[in-house]
């Protein structure tokens, strides 16, 4: 099943015929020995080579997972710390998360208590969103194995530790994927993402006490820090982009679906690993890591901080190599697109997406996310006037950067870039006003 | 000025490049204030917990750089340190005063934010502020007009929502006018303890309501319409009344309980059209019960006593007050039933005509509800303590007359002076008030006014001027709103003039004057009507200590035996 070119390290066993989600199944093939030799070590030690490793976060910003618990948790106020697992996964193109619950469930179970004993957690919650009542199932029943066993409860495996794990489910809104948004959710609030300063998860978290929060996959990874060290772990993938990624491939490649792979060019993934586009086509542009990223352009040219040209092949599929590009590695979530889309109707379907998800709590974003939303859909359908490309540009000025939570970008980072990079294939629609848009969604259109 | 905290505990921060001194922590939309640089602001509010949503308030903000390499400050040409700002904006509500913290107000980019924050809520905001009832006084209006660019680029759709919600029995919500600030939110769940108001539906589609089968009921509930930045939550009884820029405002006091929040009353040719709190932050903050804002209404209420009366037959004052003064003058065996809602020179006027003819007994109405731990409190007269203060009373009032009933069955009680009270209320019957001579000064047409000899037709607190002492002992003043009615005669001036005749001397019947006497000693020596500032004045009330004060904590206030419990 595995691409030769994968390593698949979280993924080893989750296509694999013998492999189910039992924890006889999981304890078959060594699960739950990294908890047993964690359990042995300092939480302390734990984080350190949790550090060591060099893993960054999963979820979204890339932020060191080490750093996070080592330096940022508040262990000095006394109050008790909390731990969350991310498992809202809704970036639109991001399906990675969901693969690690639904096969392999036991894997971020054991992640979890990892690194709640490295925290000093004795709660801990995974927040999985609503459109996943399997997953919820799932984990429940792996919660519920683990209690058996004795990975869970109190004194996990003699150690003298106590850890519970719930399972919430959230009520369906992409903003309760924002960490903020998600504590003030599972606290039974409207997911409206909290202003930071002063609300930091690490410093006044759920309940106002200091609160790890960390992606699905993230808590996956720390499982095989532990049974390799830190170190061992870091000479996976490139410094600064240690281990594997889980990368969603959708859209027009051959072969769309998740890959678990060490930095890459694009052009491997693409190409050598989904099969390139479909027969007849080109590829146009690819959103590296979940629809809020900045688009990149197949046949731009690329400039590093040094000066070094490269091509759209050439970008390395990890961190720090898209952001060389100008992107965002993001959720992981790669949608390719070909010469057959129009570049305008593909914007205006994203805008609605985060026009839907806007919480509206602030100006910018509430009423911007719409109002762009708006001016493509009619652009869309025939509408277009010259202006309208410069005022979605001067409107996602007035977006990013001045809202509550860094939502405000996925609106404004699809605009400029969308516009920057494919301006005169939009002002040849406009200029027509042909739009011919047969795949638009009618349902998107303000009624 | 250089670095860090001195010994006055403020620090400095820098505004346009203007040094502020200011208490660490305090807000930067505060310490702007604070030297009269206004940072346009919706969502914020002082006295509530700060939600960061409305965006409008976004400044640019600096510090001094630090070379990293050797940590030595860095400098500019001219030698002063060279300020790093910080590439995108921040909300000012949200943010501290640091040391040495540089804040930029009016910079190009914190006017783009500003007029990109109009823009987008204009957006979908309805522009017809021509029929908008908020307009003169709409935070949204004034910021469109000094921040926004002018003209409209949306040529879009509006978004249709709710107009005319009826919200409660006071408040009404047009959610098309919603700035989505949560400040009305924030206040019932913070201030009011009353969670019914919240957000459904999400992005620009957000609307406001109550949650399903509660109401915006609570006794705070015009509060919301106060702190509403737009015209969105309106006053069910005064929307559409009258344009507020044709109205005048006084300050004044509520007179529902002890606690003596401030307010404001708002009038136009004589006729009062809204009360509204006034801030007083050791007070009542910026907050009032409604209860205290329909008082207005008694000023025309139907059974107001507009003429003075001997017998029941209408008389002009002067001839009332002469019939008054005879009565008086003929009868021994004088009690006299002050009030708790007398202010403080009305009080001392009675303690006058109490020492001058020897009454045999003064007493007090009390008035006693339930406290609701916020801005009504227990006693429900504005003024005890005042009548305490003044000697006029040496305990605390009950709320039966029954002993002065008594007094009038065994016939030691011949006549009653009595001011702004109903007897019959107070436990007397009409029997007993007709074996006495009684004189009233009232207000209202009370069912004892009917067996008066004479009633003195007085005035409500909105048509004179004078000083509570609340609860906490904080000397307090109200103002004169609107005239009275033109057979009706200011309370201080029926007893001033029913005191001068009574002891043969002159005696003061404005407030101005009253002070001269009552700020010579006693409780309140050294004070003038003047002097007592918009905030009030706390005098020492330790020699009352031993009363037992109803008060439960509320607001600004924590009773003092429980203080004592405590230890
Ligand atoms: C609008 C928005 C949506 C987000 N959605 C998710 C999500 O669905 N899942 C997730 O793990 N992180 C999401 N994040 C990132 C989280 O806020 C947070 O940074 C992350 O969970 C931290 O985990 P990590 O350090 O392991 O990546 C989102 C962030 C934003 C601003
Ligand atoms: S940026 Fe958007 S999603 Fe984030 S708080 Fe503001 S309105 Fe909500
Ligand atoms: S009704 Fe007024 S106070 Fe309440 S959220 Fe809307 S604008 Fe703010
Ligand atoms: S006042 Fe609304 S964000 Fe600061």
């Amino acid at each position: 099943m595995a691409h030769p070119k994968e390593n698949r390290i979280l993924l080893k066993h989750a296509d694999e015929d013998y492999f189910s989600t039992d924890i006889d199944c999981y304890l078959k093939y060594d699960g739950y020995e990294a908890l047993k030799k964690a359990l042995t070590m300092k939480p302390e030690d734990i984080r350190l080579q949790v550090k060591a490793s060099g893993l960054r976060g999963r979820g979204g910003a890339g932020f060191p997972c080490g750093v996070k618990w080592h330096d940022l948790v508040d262990r000095k106020s006394g109050k008790p710390i909390y731990l969350i697992c991310n498992a809202d996964e809704s970036e639109p193109g991001t399906f990675k998360d969901r693969q690690l619950i639904h096969k392999d469930p036991h894997q971020l179970i054991e992640g979890t208590i990892i690194s709640s004993f490295a925290n000093d957690v004795n709660l801990a919650f995974i927040y999985i969103r609503e459109e996943m009542p399997l997953g919820a199932k799932i984990l429940q029943k792996a919660v519920d194995e683990a209690h058996e066993k004795g990975f869970l409860g109190k004194n996990i495996q003699g150690s003298g530790y106590d850890l519970e794990i719930v399972v919430h489910r959230g009520a369906g809104a992409y903003i309760c994927g924002e960490e903020t948004g998600l504590i003030e959710s599972l606290e039974g609030k409207r997911a409206y993402p909290r202003i930071k300063p002063p609300f930091f998860p690490a410093a006044k978290g759920v309940y106002q006490c200091p609160t790890v929060v960390n992606n699905v996959e993230t808590l996956c990874n720390v499982v095989h820090i532990i049974n390799m060290g830190g170190e061992e772990f870091a000479k996976i993938g490139r410094p600064n982009n240690t281990g594997t990624r889980i990368w969603c491939v959708s859209g027009m490649v051959q072969n769309p679906g998740y890959y678990e792979i060490e930095p890459m060019t694009m052009k491997e993934l693409l190409y050598d690993v989904c099969g390139g586009p479909l027969p007849g086509r080109k590829l146009k542009a690819v959103v590296p890591g979940g629809g809020s990223m900045k688009i990149l352009d197949t046949e731009e040219t690329y400039k590093d901080r040094d000066g070094n040209e490269f091509s759209f092949d050439d970008i390395i599929v990890d961190y720090d190599g898209i952001m060389a590009a100008g992107s965002m590695s993001g959720s992981s979530g790669m949608m390719v697109m070909d010469d057959s889309i129009d570049i305008l109707e593909a914007l205006g379907n994203l805008l609605a997406f985060y026009a839907h998800e806007s919480c509206g709590q602030c100006t910018p974003c509430r009423e911007g996310s719409l109002w762009t939303k708006k001016i493509t859909a009619r652009m869309c359908t025939g509408g277009a006037r010259d202006e309208d490309l410069d005022l979605l540009m001067d409107l996602a000025k007035n977006i990013g950067g001045r809202t509550v939570c860094p939502m405000g970008y996925s609106t404004t980072w699809p605009i400029e870039s969308y516009v920057g990079k494919f301006r005169e294939e939009m002002e040849a629609k406009v200029k027509s006003n042909s739009c011919g848009m047969t795949n638009f969604d009618e349902r998107l259109i303000e009624k | 000025m250089s670095d860090d905290q001195k010994d006055d505990g403020l620090i400095s921060v820098f505004i346009d490049g203007e040094e502020v001194r200011t208490k660490p922590g305090t807000n930067i939309i505060e310490v702007a204030a604070s030297v009269g640089k206004e940072i346009p602001h919706y969502c914020y509010h002082p006295k509530l917990s700060v939600s960061g949503n409305c965006r409008m308030c976004l400044v640019e903000l600096g510090m001094p750089g630090k070379d990293r390499a050797t940590g030595k400050p860095m400098l500019n040409d001219d030698g002063s340190p060279k300020i790093m700002f910080f590439p995108g904006p921040a909300i000012g509500c949200g943010t501290n005063a640091a040391p040495n913290m540089h804040i930029k107000t009016d910079s190009d980019m914190v006017k783009e934010c500003r007029e990109g924050v109009t823009e987008f809520l204009l957006a979908n905001h309805p522009l017809d502020c021509p029929i908008c009832d908020q307009a003169g006084e709409c935070r949204l209006q004034e910021f469109s007009t000094s921040h926004g660019a002018g003209y409209s680029r949306f040529v879009e759709q509006k978004n249709v929502k709710p107009k005319r919600t009826r919200l409660g029995p006071r408040v009404m919500l047009d959610d098309e006018r919603c700035i989505l600030c949560s400040r009305c939110i924030r206040f019932c769940q913070e201030v009011a303890d009353d969670d019914v108001l919240g957000f459904t539906d999400r992005g620009s589609y957000s609307t406001l309501t109550c949650f399903p089968g509660k109401q915006l009921e609570n006794n705070y509930s015009l509060n919301t319409v106060d702190i509403c930045p737009v015209g969105a939550l309106t006053s069910t009884d005064f929307r559409f009344k009258m344009r507020v820029w044709f109205l005048k405002q006084v300050k004044s006091i509520d007179f529902e309980t002890s606690v003596g929040c401030n307010t404001e009353v708002w009038s136009r040719e004589g006729k009062i059209y809204r009360i509204t709190p006034r801030r007083n932050d050791a007070v009542n903050d910026t907050w009032m019960p409604d209860s205290g804002r329909e008082l207005y209404k008694l000023v025309e209420s139907d059974d107001r006593l507009e003429i003075c009366q001997v017998d029941q037959v209408k008389v002009s004052p002067s001839e009332a007050l002469s019939k008054a003064v005879e009565l008086l003058q003929a009868s021994d065996g004088l009690a006299i039933v002050g009030s708790g809602r007398c202010s403080v020179e009305e009080q001392y006027a009675l303690k006058k005509i109490a020492e001058t003819t020897k009454a045999v007994g003064v007493y007090l109405v009390g008035r006693y509800g339930e406290d609701d731990g916020i801005l009504v409190s227990k006693d429900r007269n504005p003024n005890v303590r005042g009548a305490l203060m003044t000697g006029l009373i040496d305990s605390l009032p009950e709320e039966s007359l029954s002993e002065l009933g008594a007094k009038i069955d065994s016939g030691e009680v011949k006549a009653i002076l009595s001011v702004k009270e109903d007897l019959i209320a107070a436990g007397l019957s009409k029997a007993q008030l007709q074996k006495v001579a009684l004189i009233s000064l009232d207000t209202q047409s009370y069912p004892s006014t009917e067996v008066a000899k004479v009633a003195i037709a007085g005035l409500t607190p909105f048509e004179r001027s004078g000083a509570l002492v609340n609860q906490q002992f904080r000397i307090q003043k109200f103002h004169k709103a609107v005239p009275g009615p033109s057979g009706a005669v200011d309370d201080l001036v029926a007893l001033g003039t029913i005191q001068a005749n009574l002891s043969g001397e002159s005696f003061p019947s404005t407030v101005a004057s009253i002070w001269k006497s009552l700020g010579e000693s006693g409780p309140f020596e050294g004070l003038s009507f003047q002097s007592i500032s918009d905030e009030g004045i706390l005098l020492d009330g330790t020699g009352f200590d031993s009363l037992p004060f109803v008060e439960g904590k509320s607001l600004h206030f924590e009773p003092k035996q429980e203080a004592v419990a405590a230890e």
